[in-house]
């Protein structure tokens, strides 16, 4: 079944309104109700906070502070900051919040105290009666106030800078010094979040019968929320469950953790000795979850007459927000994917990465990817400008070819390996684009618009992402005595139908029908080892992992089934959930799948009619142990999958567009997908990554920002002034072509496929409304408004539809 | 302080429930919590994104924005209620709900129920929609999965369906 269409097993339960999200849990049961006081001001000490009258209000049960935190005598690791998750030799001033600020707070909506009611109504209105003295701060609010660092986000971290980071293979500057020509560049690309339609959730319930801890929480990553809860409440790993149930979406801002609720209602749990639970609103998410892609680069580059570069010296400024708890994932992502399928002559990047008084950044799908892709892209055009060369020609000049892999970019990647790509075909990539948009032909159409008084442009990207990053993943298949099949995977779901691609995958490995097989994610009790749902790594280490879990259970299907039908084991194939001796006639030597999960179990109480059916068969000798030594009873199958490295997909986006000349509205024409994620499980789901990819990256070219002022206040925290795409401002259509370069690293050869969408937007768009209107552009997302500033202040290029088609 | 409780009937998806709640309780909260049916999403609480559109007395609204002591003596359908009866217990799919199912209309399913009662609003007062107008159709709810290609494909295959049938 693998490479089919397979319609998604999850969707009868979400259609049917069936779905369990975190909000939905225990719903009916006695469930109390979480709110947060948050910080209105973005940096501030707090001389006095004043609960008094809070629990007088009827239906309030729990009202804490840092102060009731740090008291908490069986839970001593709460008043300690939050977790610094991926620490780092250069992240030499990293700085957690703590679950409920302590002293300071640094930016709006950062957490100050914690109410619990009987339902959310009445924690909102104890919330309300909560009374905080604040000593108001000058906040650092964006990138050049974090540089002039006239204030500080944290009194001890000098300059505002948290890490320093610098990268080289080569020399850059010597290249560019003696390059035939130079160009330089300032690029900028503002903030956007993930902005899953569902935000944060958690649920917990804390049963006395057993003294164990239940943890339903909206994360991609159940195991990292358990170990993280288990440490900071002082309980064992085995006291704890965590279960993801339905993810309303994800794209990166739930894999931070533990967020201070998810440690806050756990520990309300317990306390109280019920059931809590907190679900975040939409302005709470938008101030007090993360946000992502702000920075500013500087660019120098060297390059030779056909536009090879000789030397690229990249310098960026990342804003990092208030916190650092994900550590420089980003910025690292972004120095080292920048590259794309281009290999300088020489690189070097540095970069600083920057608090401010605003709402933390932590990975948003692409991870640092579109702001690296963005530079390198604008550098390319900027690049074909200067030499007045086609844009597709210069980067055809700069590709690594297809007989150079693997290729070693000669940098460390985010996972701390080699940035060495495994395989590509960049030049026949680059082809299909320029077939499938039509860029040959772009140059006629736009003289036929200018005829007509439009104007019109094209633009196009190309990316190179890692996926798949390690360090492992597991998988655990079980037959059971009905041949149904149970499979476990550790990590998380968020919609991107795990449940049914790796169902095909282990249809396949296993000889079994697809409607037989059952996959659970996410839920620590089932694997209680896994990493996280991220860095497109779903397909890549758990489809492996199921793959290699799957051949564990055929091997030991065919040993019994071997044993029970007399036969050798090579001379059996499993079709439709039978065994049977290959090149026998229908129903003879034949046994099912259920029947040999009853042989692979000693103990036969005979439950169900394939225990009964199993009598036929004896199996194993009187004079050994119903167990032999080195074997289990059971018919299960388990496996982990940890790769050297990461793999590496690619892909290329084109788009036309047409400015209003005087509205400076841009409307999409044509926009073109080019993608190469490796094998396809399923190329309908990977299509629906790639659509709702492409939405997002629509959303953070032309709408999307987040509006600080100079207070640090979020103006626009709201679905009513954040300007996420409707259907009317997405593509009317995407066309999309698919490259298959299998990744040599994994037994399937797939490469991951989550993010890729979203990843060259800014850049694409950016080289499109610059062909249109022959204005440079360095900044990203960019409104009718802003290009309506642009040609004010560049009025020398306003009669564009005279300029030469590029 | 005590609140004043209002006690009150909602029909939903032709079932009579009585209910006791204070004036401020949301038609959504009185609907997922109160009475269980999940299947309604609150992605916003201020009217924007469209996930927890019900239909009350056929029309969708957005029961974030309406309060349950507001919903009496109306017929609220919620996403539970589009399944038909086909003597199954859990009945078969509704011609919008079967087109999602086969256009692949929905990646994380949050959003879902918002966009299955307004396609089935927008179906019933044009039954035959042009791609302009099944895009018309769907411009009030937000999705961020799916980038709505398939969403629009759905709304143009349920007419089919529904036509079928």
């Amino acid at each position: 079944m693998f490479g089919e269409k397979v319609q998604r097993v999850e969707d009868q339960r979400f259609l049917r309104g069936q779905g369990r999200y975190a909000d939905d849990v225990l719903v009916g049961q006695r469930v109390l109700h979480a709110a947060v006081l948050r910080s209105p001001h973005a940096h501030a000490r707090i001389v006095d906070i004043d609960v008094s009258g809070v629990l007088d209000v009827e239906g309030v049960h729990l009202v804490w502070t840092y102060d009731d935190l740090a008291a908490q005598t069986t839970a001593p690791a709460m008043g300690e900051p939050l977790p610094l998750l991926i620490p780092h030799p250069a992240l030499t001033h990293g700085r957690t919040q703590y679950a409920l600020a302590k002293d300071e707070v640094n930016h709006v909506g950062e957490a100050i105290a914690f109410v619990v009611a009987d339902d959310r109504y009445l924690a909102e209105d104890a919330v309300g009666r909560i009374r905080v003295a604040y000593d108001v701060l000058p906040p650092v609010v964006g990138i050049a106030a974090a540089r002039a660092a006239e204030h500080l986000t944290h009194d001890d971290v000098p300059g505002n800078v948290a890490a320093r980071m610098e990268q080289e293979n080569g020399d850059a500057r010597a290249a560019i010094a003696s390059a035939p020509h130079t160009l330089s560049l300032d690029l900028t690309i503002e903030r956007s979040a993930s902005m899953p339609m569902e935000g944060r959730g958690t649920v917990a319930r804390w049963d006395p019968d057993t003294g164990r801890l239940t943890v339903w929480t909206s994360t991609q990553t159940s195991t990292g929320v358990r170990a993280a809860v288990a440490a900071k409440l002082g309980m064992d790993l085995a006291q704890v469950d965590v279960i993801t149930p339905d993810v309303g979406g994800g794209f990166g801002v739930k894999i931070n953790h533990p967020w201070p609720e998810e440690l806050l209602v756990p520990l309300a749990a317990r306390t109280i000795g019920g059931i809590v639970k907190f679900t975040e609103d939409r302005r709470e998410h938008f101030i007090s979850s993360a946000h992502e892609r702000g920075q500013v680069h500087h660019v120098e580059v060297g390059f030779d007459d056909e536009g090879r570069v000789l030397g690229l010296d990249v310098q960026f400024w990342h804003d990092n927000g208030a916190y650092t708890p994900y550590g420089l994932i980003v910025p690292i992502i972004t120095s080292t994917q920048l590259l794309g399928p281009y290999k300088p002559g020489a690189y070097r990047v540095v970069f600083e990465s920057l608090y401010t008084n605003t709402v933390m950044v932590t990975p948003y799908r692409g991870a640092g990817r579109p702001q690296g892709c963005y530079v390198m892209e604008r550098t390319m055009d900027a690049i074909a400008a200067a030499l007045g060369r086609d844009r597709t020609e210069v980067r055809s000049a700069n590709f690594i070819q297809p007989d150079e892999f693997p290729y070693d970019q000669g940098l460390i990647f985010q996972d701390g390996r080699e940035l060495e790509y495994d395989s590509g075909d960049y030049p026949a990539s680059l082809e299909k684009l320029k077939a499938l948009v039509g860029w040959d032909e772009f140059p006629a159409f736009r003289e036929e618009m200018a005829r007509e008084g439009r104007r019109v442009g094209i633009g196009l990207a190309c990316y190179v992402e890692g996926t798949g990053v390690g360090p492992y993943e597991g998988a655990h298949v079980h037959i059971e005595t009905s041949g149904k099949v149970k499979v476990a995977i550790g990590l998380t779901t968020q919609g991107q139908g795990h449940a049914t691609a790796f169902a095909q995958i282990v249809a396949d490995a296993l000889g079994v029908p697809f409607d037989r097989i059952e996959v659970v994610s996410g839920d620590t009790r089932r694997m209680p080892y896994a990493v996280g749902t991220f860095a497109s790594r779903a397909a890549v280490m758990s489809g492996s992992a199921v793959h290699l879990a799957a051949l564990r259970a055929r091997e030991k299907v065919l040993r019994i089934a071997a044993e029970a039908l007399e036969a050798a084991e090579d001379d059996l194939e499993i079709v439709d959930g039978v065994v049977s001796v290959k090149g026998t006639p229908e129903h003879t030597a034949s046994i099912d799948l259920g029947t040999v999960a009853v042989l692979s179990n000693p103990l036969r109480y005979a439950f169900d009619e394939a225990s009964k059916a199993a009598t036929q068969f004896s199996v194993g000798d009187p004079g050994k142990p119903p167990v032999a030594e080195g074997d289990e009873p059971g018919l299960e199958g388990k496996d982990f999958y940890s790769p050297e490295r990461s793999t590496f997909a690619n892909g290329m986006h084109a788009v036309i567009v047409e400015t209003d000349p005087d509205t400076a509205e841009i409307t999409i024409l044509k926009y073109a997908v080019v993608h190469d994620c490796g094998r396809l499980i399923n190329p309908m789901i990977v299509e629906g990554q790639i659509h709702g990819g492409v939405a997002q990256g629509v959303g953070g070219a032309l709408y999307e920002r987040m509006a600080y002022d100079e207070s640090g206040q979020l103006v626009n925290a709201s679905y009513m002034d954040f300007l996420m795409p409707y259907v009317t401002e997405v593509p009317r259509r995407i066309d999309i072509d698919h490259l298959e370069t299998p990744s040599p690293l994994n037994p399937l050869g797939i490469k991951g496929a989550g993010e890729a969408g979203v990843i060259p937007s800014a850049a694409v768009f950016a080289s499109a409304i610059e062909d249109a209107e022959g204005i440079v552009i360095t900044a990203m997302p960019i409104s009718p408004s802003e290009l309506f500033e642009l040609r004010q202040a560049h009025p020398s290029v306003e009669s564009v539809e005279t300029k030469e088609p590029s | 302080m005590t609140e004043e409780l209002h006690d009150v009937r909602l029909i939903v998806n032709g079932m009579t429930y009585p209910l006791r709640v204070p004036a401020r309780r949301l038609l959504s909260d009185a609907l997922r919590h109160d009475l269980g049916l999940t299947g309604t999403h609150v992605g916003c609480e201020h009217g924007v994104c469209g996930a927890c559109t019900v239909l009350v007395d056929g029309r969708p609204m957005r029961s974030c924005l309406m309060f349950a002591v507001s919903a009496v003596d109306s017929e609220i359908t919620t996403v539970e209620g589009l399944t038909e009866r086909d003597g199954s217990a859990e009945g078969r799919l509704g011609p919008v709900q079967q087109a999602f199912l086969e256009c692949h209309g929905l990646q994380c399913g949050f959003c879902t129920p918002g966009f299955l009662t307004t396609i089935t609003a927008g179906l019933r007062h044009n039954p035959d929609p042009t791609e302009d107008e099944a895009r018309e159709m769907i411009a009030g709810n937000l999705c961020r999965c799916t980038g709505y290609t398939n969403i629009v494909r759905s709304v143009l295959r349920a007419a089919e369906i529904a036509s079928e049938q």
